[in-house]
C-alpha cells in the first residue's frame, strides 16, 4: 500500500505530519514504541528539511511517500531545496551536544538508531531520502 | 499541541508539560527554563505525566541546561514519562545523564536526599 503526503515547510505542520504517519502505520500491528520511533525518525528528516533546507517558507513542499510492504516499511522523501546528504553527514557524539550546549544535532542520531537502512540521492536538482525498517512477515 | 504549567512549591519549582514537544514549539520550553535558571531555582522538577510525544527539538533544551545546572548545583528531576517518550530518552542515552524517575513522589523522595 502506498501513501503519500504533501506537505508544506512550516514547523507547525509536524503534528498533521505525524497524524498522517500514524493513520498509515494502523494495520502494520506495530507496538506503540516501535510506530513512535518510525513517527520520530521520519519526522526528524522532515523537520531537518523544512528549517534548513527550505528555510520554513511556506510555500514550498516536501512529499512523502509510505510504501507498507510484507517485510518491510519505506518512507521516502523528497524535496527539491538545497540537498542535504544524510549519509554524509556526520552526527555528533551525545556528550559532545552536551559539551557544546548546541540544541541540535541529536535528531539524525535518532534516525540512523531507528532506521535499518539509509539511502540518499540526487537526481536533477530532485533530492529522494529513503528510510527502511524491516519488520516482521505476517 | 504543547501547554506548559509552572507550580512553586517549597523549594522546588514543577514544570509540566502536556501534549507534543516539536521543532515548532521547543522554544517554549526553553524560556521556561531559561527563567526557572535566572530565577535561581535549585531544584528543578519536569512533569511528564501528560507529555505525548518528544522530538529531537525538545530533547536538545534539556540537553543544553544540562552543563548550566552542573555548574549551578541544581537538581533536575524528569518524572511520570509514559514508555514511548521514555524510550526516545533511552535510544540517546540520555537516561544516562538527566535523573528520571517514573512518579512525582520517588522524584520528591530524591529531592529530600539531594
Amino acid at each position: 500500500m502506498k501513501h503519500e503526503l504533501k506537505l508544506y515547510c512550516e514547523k507547525s505542520r509536524l503534528a498533521e505530519l505525524r497524524q498522517f504517519i500514524s493513520n498509515t502505520l494502523v494495520p502494520t500491528g506495530l507496538n506503540d514504541i516501535s510506530q513512535n520511533q518510525l513517527i520520530l525518525a521520519v519526522e526528524e528528516v522532515c523537520a531537518n528539511l523544512i528549517i534548513h533546507s527550505h528555510d520554513c517558507d511556506p510555500h514550498s513542499f516536501i512529499l512523502l511517500q509510505i510504501n507498507v510492504n510484507a517485510d518491510n516499511i519505506i518512507f521516502e522523501i523528497t524535496d527539491s531545496g538545497k540537498a542535504f546528504n544524510i549519509i554524509e553527514y556526520k552526527s555528533p557524539e551525545v556528550n559532545a551536544v552536551m559539551k557544546e550546549k548546541r540544541k541540535g544535532g541529536l535528531g539524525l542520531i535518532l534516525v540512523r538508531k531507528i532506521m535499518d537502512k539509509i539511502e540518499f540521492e540526487t537526481n536533477h536538482s530532485v533530492n529522494t531520502c529513503r528510510l527502511i525498517k524491516k519488520i516482521k512477515s505476517k | 499541541m504543547l501547554s506548559i504549567n509552572k507550580t512553586a512549591k517549597e523549594n522546588h519549582l514543577t514544570i509540566s508539560l502536556k501534549g507534543e514537544v516539536d521543532a515548532s514549539n521547543s522554544v517554549e520550553l526553553d524560556e521556561v527554563i531559561q527563567e526557572a535558571l535566572d530565577a535561581k531555582s535549585k531544584y528543578i522538577l519536569v512533569d511528564g505525566n501528560e507529555l505525548e510525544y518528544i522530538s529531537s527539538a525538545g530533547l536538545g533544551v534539556f540537553m543544553s541546561y544540562l552543563e548550566d545546572f552542573q555548574e549551578n548545583q541544581i537538581t533536575f528531576i524528569i518524572y511520570g514519562l509514559n514508555e514511548k517518550v521514555m524510550n526516545v530518552f533511552h535510544i540517546l542515552g540520555l537516561d544516562q545523564l538527566i535523573t528520571i524517575k517514573s512518579t512525582k513522589e520517588e522524584a520528591e523522595k530524591s529531592l529530600d536526599e539531594a
